[in-house]
């Protein structure tokens, strides 16, 4: 523990990202008001994964963690992506 | 001090006497091995509760029309028995007390990575149970709606469904805690020298199935708090006329609920993969080969839950890609038999009670297997879905699988946990008596679900009589078996003989310390050697 070294992030980061997580649920709102049709479930994936992408690479320090950790988390996120493909598979071929 | 420490170490962890008293020794410990007891000993209660309710549901049907309840009772009868089993047994079954028990054992390490995390994720499971038995005692009457809470059921049964959805909710959580420990165990507390390719298998299968724990779980947690508040709130999200549908909660429950039979059957695996080679008295044919597979099945595992969902309104591309996916995942789970098989071949076989077991689960979950291909291709499984044929198929694989598994591995690994030994000759009784009983219970359904008896009825035609009176015999003959073994490990856990410290001649580290093991299982952590093995023969 004590040769890893720790990353200290200025608050000032932290409060970029926040205003970003705010406006981008807003905006995951207000994409609502707009008739996509059937992409309308992406566009609000589009802002999930972006507000998710912030909190895992900031708040959760993923930025300065080990590239092990990083791949794990990406391998996580592979296996997400292809459950949603698979899911829409039948919502857009139904 | 030097004292202290040799008498913590030489006190086996069944006689440590630390900071509590009686049965606060137990519910506050952080050791390993006694979360691992506490949870055998919860999980064993609950499990009278699932085999009695079982029971009633198989009497139910040794008639046709009502024999000792009605379709109300019948409904709720089978959600309870689907739910106990499901979540509170062969879910957290093999690793929350074999993979609790051995896994730092097995890799050489003092308990696991997080020990308080170990003992709050057994409270989580005794408080999601607690939930559950109270959705039947009280309220509106028990959940009437299947294991599944499909919707709109759900949100629809005037039953007293928020308390068992609330639990299996908790249960959750309990799940994921276990993984997530495993998986840091696993990556951080090997012993110096045990590389990911010395690791035994059952540690493999554990890791594996921690993947799937703590991530898949978190799918079902949020659905079905989606179901409370559809129920509460009416929100809309499942319920058509709100503009909800229903077929996304099925997609959401078996993103969870597939893979959770993973979580289910391969910790069973890893356990037969120990027990294989121990008394072939031979190295594991393909430990690579095992081990990919293993990883094979947690990966592809994750996308075949549309398999469950065939009839039920999906996309032809999606049943397609479904039904694809759920071929190519049979072939690693064959890769495993395979390996099996050819350890046993030209080995020095061994036929003590948890090698019976061990064979035998790989004859039920073989017909288990191919009885899922049926449920699997698409035209066939318009024929057999929704009858006895697949609740023959689901316990061949559930019960067969994992119950066998368990079975074989605690009548493996008891001499180490308890350093005594069961009645032999008793224990290949009750095997003997069991699997004539399973084969009889279940073998009848592939025939019913065939000429088309639907499941979930608690009456039916006459001409599906003669194949019911066999099940519901066998239901007896297998319970009989069952209390053959449960009563002979009960009694030889306090009277048995003195085991030895390796009683099967095995090679992996669990058979090194003493039996019971101490407190924190090693005085020194192993070291493994360029040449050590769990598998060297």
């Amino acid at each position: 523990m004590e040769n890893e070294k720790h990353h200290i992030v200025p608050y000032k980061v932290y409060i970029y990202i926040l205003v970003a997580l705010v406006a981008m649920t807003f905006l995951s709102i207000g994409i609502t008001k707009i008739n996509l049709g059937e992409y309308s479930v992406l566009g609000a994936m589009i802002f999930a994964n972006l507000k998710s992408v912030l909190v895992l690479t900031w708040f959760m320090h993923l930025k300065f963690d080990q590239p092990f950790l990083r791949i794990m988390v990406g391998f996580v996120v592979l296996v997400f992506f292809a459950v949603i493909f698979i899911t829409f598979l039948d919502y857009y071929y139904r | 001090m030097q004292t202290a420490t040799q008498l913590e170490h030489e006190v086996n962890y069944l006689d440590y006497k630390g900071k509590y008293k009686g049965i606060f020794a137990w519910i506050f410990s952080t050791d390993h091995k006694r979360i691992a007891l506490l949870y055998m000993y919860s999980m064993l209660t609950m499990f009278v509760v699932g085999v009695v309710l079982g029971l009633a549901m198989k009497l139910e049907l040794i008639a046709p029309g009502k024999t000792i309840m009605d379709p109300g009772t019948y409904n709720a009868v089978f959600t309870v028995h689907g739910v106990i089993m499901i979540f509170m047994i062969v879910i957290p079954g093999l690793p929350a007390v074999f993979g609790n028990f051995m896994l730092p054992i097995m890799i050489g390490a003092k308990d696991v990575a997080f020990p308080k995390i170990n003992l709050l994720s057994w409270y989580f499971y005794v408080l999601g149970a607690v939930l559950v038995i109270a959705s039947v005692l009280f309220g509106n009457g028990a959940p009437d709606t299947g294991w599944t809470f499909y919707a709109p059921y759900s949100f629809k049964t005037g039953t007293n469904l928020l308390p068992a959805i609330f639990g299996a909710f908790v249960l959750g959580f309990s799940s994921i805690l276990t993984g997530l420990n495993f998986i840091v165990t696993i990556h951080r507390m090997r012993a110096p020298g045990m590389t990911w390719f010395k690791m035994p298998l059952f540690p493999w299968s554990l890791y594996g199935t921690a993947w799937i724990q703590l991530l898949a779980t978190p799918v079902v947690g949020i659905t079905l708090v989606l179901v409370a508040l559809e129920r509460i709130f009416n929100i809309g999200v499942f319920d058509p006329a709100l503009g909800g549908d229903p077929i996304l909660y099925q997609h959401l429950f078996w993103i969870y609920s597939h893979p959770a039979v993973y979580v289910m059957i391969l910790p069973a695996m890893g356990a037969i993969s120990e027990i294989i080679p121990t008394f072939s008295q031979k190295h594991i044919f393909g430990y690579r080969a095992i081990i990919v597979s293993t990883l094979a099945i947690a990966f592809v595992g994750y996308f075949v839950w549309g398999h469950h969902m065939f009839t039920s309104g999906m996309s032809g591309t999606a049943q397609y890609t479904f039904s694809i996916l759920t071929f190519i995942v049979a072939i690693p789970s064959a890769i495993k038999v395979f390996n099996w098989i050819s350890t046993m071949h030209k080995g020095s076989i061994n036929p003590e009670a948890p090698f019976l077991w061990a064979v035998t689960f790989i004859f039920v979950f073989m017909i288990g297997g191919f009885s899922g291909l049926v449920l699997g291709a698409l035209a066939t499984n318009v024929h057999v879905h929704d009858t006895a044929f697949v609740v023959a198929h689901f316990h061949f694989i559930v019960f067969g699988g994992v119950g066998f598994a368990f079975f074989g591995a605690i009548h493996y690994w008891f001499p180490k946990m308890f350093g005594r030994m069961y009645d032999k000759v008793w224990a290949k009784v009750g095997w003997a008596f069991f699997t004539v009983g399973f084969l009889t219970l279940y073998s009848p359904m592939f025939y019913l679900g065939m000429m088309g008896m639907p499941r979930r009825y608690y009456d039916y035609l006459p001409e599906f009589h003669a194949g019911n009176i066999l099940s519901s015999l066998g239901s007896w003959v297998m319970t009989f078996g069952l209390l053959i073994v449960v009563i002979n490990l009960f009694r030889s856990a306090k009277n048995g003989a003195i085991a030895e410290i390796n009683p099967w001649n095995s090679k992996t580290l669990e058979w090194t310390v003493p039996s019971p093991p101490p407190l924190e299982n090693y005085d020194e952590i192993p070291v493994y050697g360029e040449k050590d093995g769990p598998y060297e023969y």
